[in-house]
């Protein structure tokens, strides 16, 4: 369906993704619209998929949780976002910038499939449902997520902890 | 997680050492991409590449895996970390 050309790995460290025109136009506006709604509240049911609860069995503890956390994961995930936005025509990329990118797509998938509500088998749609275009980018962000966790792999640093969780 | 894998052995939970109190857990969705969550693992925690993409289809298969444990300190920024990464992680006491 496409070309797997999007997400270039340069050499160690260095990346580049290099989106269509339309392509740009749309990750611009996704990600724009994610930081309005980030913006707004993190409590909308759009955007509490990226704010999940660590004590779902205990309100108290998770309350604490989510006002030691909340705040900075917001940060980061609003930091990550302008890193996209300014980097849309294909500058090139550090690990962190990569990294930024890889985030931010994920979010936007998070966030597009929850209102979707997916399953994970994806519905075969007729062109004309009024559904099509939403999964058609929810399954463009996966494309495009997918080439970058394969750019991003073969920079991963050597593996630290063995199956028990101990160290090698 | 969507985007079908190999079928592997299941990673057995009594791989978590049960000196320690809290445990992570990863629980499956079906938004996450197979192939990001083993990346997240190998990148957060250090583990080779079998081990995450054990743990992932454990995730996957089982429906949650447990991917990290120790001190409640130690696991709640576990389960921040994996929360920056997207991943629908919890923690309880063993």
């Amino acid at each position: 369906m496409f070309d797997r050309d999007r997400v270039k790995r340069k050499g160690r460290g260095r990346y580049q993704v290099r989106l269509r025109p339309t392509e740009r136009i749309l990750v611009g506006d996704l990600v724009g619209q994610l930081r309005e709604q980030l913006l707004a509240s993190t409590d909308e049911p759009s955007v509490r998929r990226l704010f999940p609860p660590a004590y779902p069995d205990d309100p108290e503890r998770d309350a604490g949780y989510q006002v030691l956390t909340r705040d900075e994961l917001l940060e980061s995930k609003l930091a990550a976002i302008d890193v996209v936005e300014r980097t849309l025509d294909g500058d090139e990329l550090d690990e962190a910038g990569m990294t930024a990118w890889m985030g931010t797509l994920n979010s936007l998938r998070l966030v597009l499939g929850t209102r979707l509500d997916v399953d994970e088998e994806l519905p075969t749609l007729d062109a004309d449902d009024p559904l099509a275009p939403a999964y058609a980018v929810y399954e463009y962000l996966g494309w495009l997520l997918s080439q970058v966790v394969d750019a991003l792999s073969p920079d991963l640093p050597p593996p630290t902890t063995d199956a028990r969780g101990g160290p090698i | 997680m969507t985007a079908p894998a190999e079928v592997d052995q299941p990673v057995d939970s009594t791989d978590v050492d049960p000196e320690t109190p809290w445990v992570v857990i990863v629980w499956n969705d079906p938004i996450n991409l197979m192939s990001y969550v083993t990346f997240v693992l190998q990148k957060l925690f250090g583990y080779p590449f079998e081990v995450a993409e054990k743990l992932m289809l454990a995730v996957h298969y089982e429906g949650r895996a447990v991917v990290s444990n120790g001190t409640r300190e130690k696991a709640e920024l576990d389960v921040f970390r994996l929360h920056e990464h997207g991943l629908w992680a919890t923690m309880q006491q063993d």
